[in-house]
């Protein structure tokens, strides 16, 4: 079941700038009918929104479908300082001459690439609104400090991911936003997939992975009772690795899961019972 | 009182004065240098007492002084205590049992207080131990402290204390271990059959209850090790092993086929060879079967209901598929009428509260029981028109609004349904707030500190048209624009500037009778609470309540409007909060945000701060009706832009908040005392 590279890791091929071409298969265990709605989507040329909690295979669908559909692949990760500038491209000085220096999203379109952009609600509010022209009917994207409007190909798609998890009321996306999209929701996978996954991904044999899995539904159903969210399948797969670099179930699982879900004393503590108890 | 010790010869004289120890040729003289060590108020003490044991009895004073000289020293702050268990024992049975329950006393003191270092209260691993309950499966569990550890499958019993293991962690771990065997017994069956045709034939019954605990322990822990192993593990550590005599009863309980009834042919077997004294281990709490069987034939009841009553909905309209839940539901499945459909999958398709019910009643059944899966008759619901006892006559004053309400049965709106009357909440008690100020002094400094943080969280704001600094990358941009022909923005300053929040907050309590106690107080300091961390933010906000009683009395108390200050008059009126009636929410819904969406903010919040799910009197609004036509208020806010977010103390597991909020936009706090810790920190993130 292994595979010779590094776990957890897919194989990509830097093209120009940011643009990535994913030369072999990244793994992804499809959980329902994924596939096909975003392989029609990518045919009508229609922008396809993910939604999940953070960990459950989001960027690696992408990934995967990238490769399936043979189109390079551009992944930018918003934050509140992301300017239109950081995405569309700016003028830079190199000696005496100025360079324009195309941004993810406009190389995303030259390229006939999927854009995925990823927790786009972190954006600037004024950020977002540069993909509207790009998610329409026009399909173009404007570069106004050059005057220019890059007419997008068919095969650019633009891609989001978006968890509804947040609860700031300040990070909401806008209808007018979110209606542009095809949405596809992620959730964590059943049980047995997810433990085939954290095996694959993790380097564990299905024994270890089954118990990972069983924390890790447990630990969802603290959601909203002292967590806010259970451990996503990511950190199944995190402390699959540890285990499987030698360390012991228990110090790994700690480290992997309990640590980075909670800080307050009482639900460590419960986490850190849980731990014992599936081990 | 001078602080200065009394010396010997001094205190040999108070004795012989309060005692008349001369006349009975005693000498104070031993006693008086025992206590001349001691510190002056404990001196003080220890005569007070003599004096006071002496007016009943002369002996009495004399032991009391003697014995005390010995002990007080060691007996500290509970001198007081052992003294009156010693007067107490001398009224009951003379002097010779007044020694005897002083010496007791003194010694058990002396061994808890070596002790309780080791020993761990309910109160200090409850938080851990809730979350670790709630983790696991099965039906939400509440958890409180008891004189024993049991359950009536609802609520699990623990001792306040446990002082058994010899040190903290172990301590910790048995009450890990009883909880962990409370919870399998509700979740593997202990209760769903009924042992009494096995109890009464035992002589003692206690004998015969203690052995079914014992038998179950060795069952459960068996069911426990298959997914939980690690729990299982520890458990079998704490109790060491079986004795020799009972290994083969262990070994058949614990095949994977073993139910409670292998557990009563255990007790049988037993019974037939004479059954002694049950062996005793720690972690096996005890056994109430018919307590336990009498709250879960209520719930099997409720849930039952519930199941059927869904079912009903789904087969009279065809909606199978996990969209059932979210269209409204066209009228009732006509009486009688049954399709043979596959259960399972028809489960499945139930909206979210009646699949929490059914998913019970395989906990209680093992399986769903068939007469559910068939209803017909009497199991069909008759929702309950127009039992509205309205008692409108009884009201003179003029409704200050009506609103419609959505009959999902109808798929209508019934218009003007509610009549609202909105008022001044009543002042209370003017001191309550700075009791509570000054005993959450602490919280509320560190709650202050971390929003004024988030108010100062002004992260510089790049490319202004003006600022305190030079914006680099920005004027590296305009400089690269400039040289290339292009205009060049004129953005090139970083400011700190405030960032502007613009946020409109409308708390919305529940003044239901079934907040009384615990919970109103609850909500009254987390208001408290949530005044001061949100006057440190400068959102506006405002506070109102409601109640209410059948449609044509639903009110709206006004603790705080948008305009008013949090001054003293409004923390009286958060001080007046009290329990009143029932909960018809999406009227409150409906005009609460109706003032909220006049407020000129970008973002508008509406926050509920409740104990359960909407109700109101008569059955009219109990249930799915009330649920739906809250949930059209909440969608109807929702598009004028207003969010909701509902803050719920409910122990019955919440089941109806996903549909109601979404999934995310709501929290449930297991313990009302826990709310106003909770709540600036929920805020927060809410708005952070
Ligand atoms: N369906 C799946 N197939 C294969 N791997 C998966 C799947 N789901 C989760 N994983 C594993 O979980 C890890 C985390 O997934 P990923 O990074 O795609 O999460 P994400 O949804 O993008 O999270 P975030 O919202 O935090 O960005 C992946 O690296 C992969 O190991
Ligand atoms: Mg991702």
């Amino acid at each position: 079941m292994n595979t010779t590279k590094p776990a957890g890791r897919t194989d990509v091929r830097a093209l120009t700038g940011s643009l990535v071409r994913l030369v072999s298969e990244p793994y992804y265990h499809a959980t329902g009918d994924e596939l096909a709605v975003f392989e029609a989507a990518a045919r009508s040329c229609l922008p396809v929104m993910l939604k999940g909690p953070t960990g459950c295979g989001k960027t690696r669908f992408v990934e995967h479908m990238a490769w399936r559909l043979k189109r390079p692949l551009v992944t930018v990760a918003c934050h509140d300082d992301l300017t239109t500038a950081d995405l569309v491209g700016r003028y830079l000085i190199v000696g005496d001459e100025t360079v324009w220096m195309d941004g993810p999203l406009a190389a995303a379109v030259r390229a006939g690439a999927i854009c995925y952009l990823d927790e786009i609600v972190e954006a600037r509010k004024d950020t977002t609104v540069v993909i509207h022209p790009l998610t329409d009917s026009r399909r173009a994207l404007p570069v106004e400090k050059r005057g220019e409007y890059i007419d997008a190909p068919p095969d650019f798609m633009l891609v989001i991911s978006y968890n509804p998890g947040y609860q700031s009321v300040l990070k909401e996306m806008k209808p007018s936003t979110r209606q542009r999209f095809v949405a596809l929701d992620f959730d964590y996978p059943e049980a047995d997939i997810e433990a085939s996954i954290v095996a694959h991904e993790g380097g564990v044999d299905a024994a270890t992975a089954k118990k990972l899995v069983k924390l890790g539904s447990l630990t969802r159903k603290l959601k909203g009772a002292g967590l806010d969210e259970g451990a996503g399948t990511r950190l199944l797969v995190h402390a699959a690795q540890l285990i499987a670099a030698g360390m012991d179930a228990g110090t790994a699982c700690t480290a992997a899961i309990a640590r980075p879900l909670a800080d307050e004393t009482d639900t460590r503590a419960a986490l850190d019972d849980l731990i014992a108890a599936v081990f | 009182m001078s602080e200065r010790k009394l010396f010997a010869h001094e205190l040999e004289a108070r004795l012989d004065e309060l005692l008349l120890l001369s006349l009975r040729q005693r000498s104070a003289e031993e006693p008086a240098a025992l206590l001349e060590a001691l510190p002056r108020q404990m001196q003080e003490r220890v005569l007070h007492w003599a004096g006071v044991a002496a007016q009943t009895s002369d002996d009495l004073g004399w032991l009391i002084a003697s014995l005390a000289a010995v002990q007080a020293a060691s007996l500290g702050e509970s001198l007081d205590d052992w003294v009156r268990a010693g007067l107490d024992a001398y009224d009951r049975s003379g002097l010779a049992a007044t020694r005897k329950v002083l010496n007791e006393f003194a010694a058990a003191r002396q061994g808890s207080a070596r002790r309780s270092l080791d020993s761990v209260s309910f109160v200090a691993i409850e938080g851990r131990l809730s979350r670790f309950l709630h983790a696991l499966d099965g039906r939400p569990l509440r958890l409180v402290s008891g004189k024993t550890a049991w359950t009536d499958t609802e609520t699990l019993w623990l001792p306040e204390r446990l002082d058994v293991a010899t040190d903290a962690a172990g301590n910790r771990r048995l009450f890990k271990a009883m909880a962990a065997l409370l919870w399998a017994q509700t979740r593997f069956g202990t209760f769903n059959v009924d042992p009494e045709v096995e109890l009464a034939l035992w002589p003692d019954r206690g004998r015969g209850l203690a052995w079914f605990a014992l038998f179950e322990a060795m069952r459960l822990e068996a069911c426990i090790a298959i997914e939980l192993p690690g729990l299982a593990l520890d458990i079998a550590a704490l109790r060491g092993p079986w004795p020799a005599e009972l290994e083969a009863a262990a070994e058949s309980l614990a095949r994977s086929d073993a139910t409670v009834a292998d557990s009563l042919n255990c007790m049988a077997a037993l019974r037939k060879v004479g059954a002694g004294d049950t062996p005793k281990f720690p972690h096996v709490g005890v056994l109430d079967p018919v307590a336990a069987r009498r709250v879960r034939a209520a719930r099997v009841v409720r849930e039952m209901a519930i199941v059927r009553r869904a079912l009903n909905v789904l087969r009279g309209t065809g909606l199978h598929g996990p969209d059932a839940d979210k269209s409204d539901y066209p009228p009732l499945a006509a009486e009688g009428e049954t399709q043979v459909v596959d259960p399972q999958s028809e489960l499945l398709s139930l909206p979210p509260p009646a699949r929490e019910a059914a998913k019970s009643l395989m906990q209680d059944f093992g399986d769903i029981p068939p007469e559910v899966l068939h209803p017909a008759g009497p199991g069909a619901w008759q929702p309950v028109e127009g039992i509205d006892t309205s008692n409108a006559a009884s009201c003179t004053v003029q409704p200050d609004a009506f609103y419609d309400e959505w009959d999902y049965r109808r798929a209508t709106w019934r218009h003007d349904w509610c009549h609202l009357y909105e008022m001044e909440a009543p002042s209370g008690d003017h001191e309550w707030v700075d009791e509570v100020k000054l005993r959450h002094a602490h919280l509320i400094r560190s709650i202050r500190r971390r929003f004024e943080a988030l108010r100062g969280e002004d992260k510089p704001q790049k490319r202004q048209f003006d600022g305190e600094e030079i914006d680099l990358d920005a004027q590296v941009d305009a400089r690269a624009d400039r040289k290339s022909g292009a205009e060049p923005s004129s953005r090139l300053f970083i400011h700190r500037r405030r960032v502007e929040r613009s946020l409109a907050v409308m708390f919305m309590v529940d003044m239901s009778g079934s907040t009384k106690g615990w919970v109103n107080d609850a909500e009254r300091e987390s208001l408290v609470l949530l005044c001061e961390a949100i006057e440190a933010l400068g959102d506006s906000y405002a506070i109102y309540g409601f109640s209410g009683w059948t449609r044509t009395h639903c009110d709206i108390y006004r603790i705080k409007r948008f305009g008013d200050r949090y001054d003293a008059e409004t923390r009286q009126r958060i001080a007046g909060i009290e329990a009143k009636d029932y909960t018809r929410m999406g009227v409150a819904v409906r005009h609460l945000s109706g003032l909220l969406v006049r407020q000129n903010t970008r973002h508008k919040l509406l926050v509920t701060l409740s104990d359960g799910r909407p109700d109101d009197y008569g059955d009219e609004y109990r249930g799915r009706y009330g649920i739906e036509d809250t949930r059209r208020a909440l969608l109807e806010a929702r598009e004028k832009g207003i969010r909701s977010y509902c803050v719920t103390i409910d122990r019955h597991g919440a089941d109806y908040l996903p549909q109601l909020y979404g999934p995310a936009h709501y929290s449930v706090i297991d313990d009302a005392r826990k709310l106003p810790q909770k709540i600036a920190e929920i805020y927060r993130k809410l708005t952070g």
